[in-house]
């Protein structure tokens, strides 16, 4: 009871810190002058038609890196702590016959698709993590639908640690060969605007991203779902 | 007027998301409540960046520039917190994993060892 009562008063109390925001809220009528220069000189300066894509890659490249280091470090203590546990296999249940086609012919369309997300970053919504977000998905279906399937995290791990290091790589060429320094997109040509090969550097960081992010999640889902790596992909 | 319903989505979220984190016994369930808690979020950020009358910062002509586009630096920001949030979440459901391979159960009630 008395329990209840807490739980109670402390959604009542958060609820009141939260509240003191809406009585004064009111939609912006113009953007602060930081976003201003994004928006305005933005797509001039890199050449990138997704304002979001510039700010996440090029004008704070170095969070994007630390939240990739971030991502990485998650997978790598999901593989950790399931493989530190590693209990007898369980034969599991197969899945039904629908799920397996309809894998069989989702499956690479899901990844053109994460491939297709990830290229476009910086013309449409979407990029890296979002595009490796999708592959990851596939290798979900692929999991669902072939639960006892052993999937070795060799491969993986090859493309995560190649993406990351060529990522950290050229953005250091950027300290060498830009004035701006560290991840300027603007060591290869900035290309004609709105087309695939634009903006530089961007497109190409955000395929290393996308493979990046989308091999780590794969790798998470594999150790969740509880094989050993005794077999290569 | 659309910032203000955003505002007040996320902060609903937020609280409904802290009701299913305090009130569940499951651990799975109280990891939903944050996925929820996390959502909500993420949503009181963009609604501050909302302006008024604007549209998302993707400028497809040259020609675009000056109108009026929303902030596109919360978004970029929700953008790293929905992934940061991806990696918790991945952690607690590993944690969630090892607890049930050692108690065989996932009610938060016949965790002892650390009661008080």
């Amino acid at each position: 009871m008395v329990k209840k009562v807490f739980i109670l008063l402390m959604i009542i109390l958060t609820g009141l810190i939260l509240w003191s925001f809406v009585p004064g809220y009111e939609s912006r009528t113009a953007l602060p002058e930081v976003s201003a220069h994004y928006v305005e000189k933005g797509p001039e300066e890199l050449g990138a038609a997704n304002i979001v894509t510039a700010v996440v890659v090029t004008y704070r490249g170095l969070d994007t890196l630390g939240e990739v280091t971030i991502l990485f470090a998650a997978s790598a203590v999901v593989g950790l702590l399931i493989h530190l546990n590693k209990n007898e296999n369980k034969r599991r249940r197969e899945g039904s016959e629908i799920l397996r086609t309809g894998t069989a012919l989702l499956f690479p369309l899901i990844l053109l698709f994460g491939i297709y997300v990830f290229i476009n970053g910086h013309l449409t919504p979407g990029g890296g993590f979002q595009g490796g977000a999708i592959i990851a998905s596939a290798v979900v279906l692929q999991v669902l639908a072939y639960p006892n399937r052993k999937i070795g995290h060799g491969l993986l791990s090859v493309i995560e640690s190649l993406s990351g290091f060529t990522y950290v790589l050229l953005g250091a060429a950027g300290v060498f060969l830009t004035v701006n320094g560290f991840l300027d997109n603007r060591i290869l040509p900035l290309g004609e605007y709105g087309s695939l090969l634009s903006a530089g550097l961007i497109p190409v960081i955000y395929t290393l991203v996308g493979l990046k992010v989308g091999s780590e999640l794969s790798s998470v889902v594999i150790s969740l779902n509880g094989e050993s790596e005794e077999e290569q992909l | 007027m659309t910032g203000t319903i955003a505002l007040i989505t996320g902060i609903l979220l937020v609280l409904i998301g802290l009701w299913g984190i305090l009130t569940n016994r499951d651990i799975i369930r109280m990891i939903v409540g944050f996925s929820l808690f996390d959502v909500g979020i993420h949503i009181i950020m963009l609604s501050i960046g909302y302006v008024a009358g604007g549209t998302a910062p993707i400028i497809e002509n040259l020609s675009d520039i000056g109108k009026s586009y929303v902030d596109p630096v919360p978004q970029a920001l929700v953008l790293t917190a929905i992934v940061i949030g991806l990696g918790i979440t991945a952690f607690m459901l590993t944690y969630a994993v090892n607890m049930y391979e050692k108690k065989g159960t996932l009610e938060i009630d016949k965790f002892e060892e650390l009661k008080w």
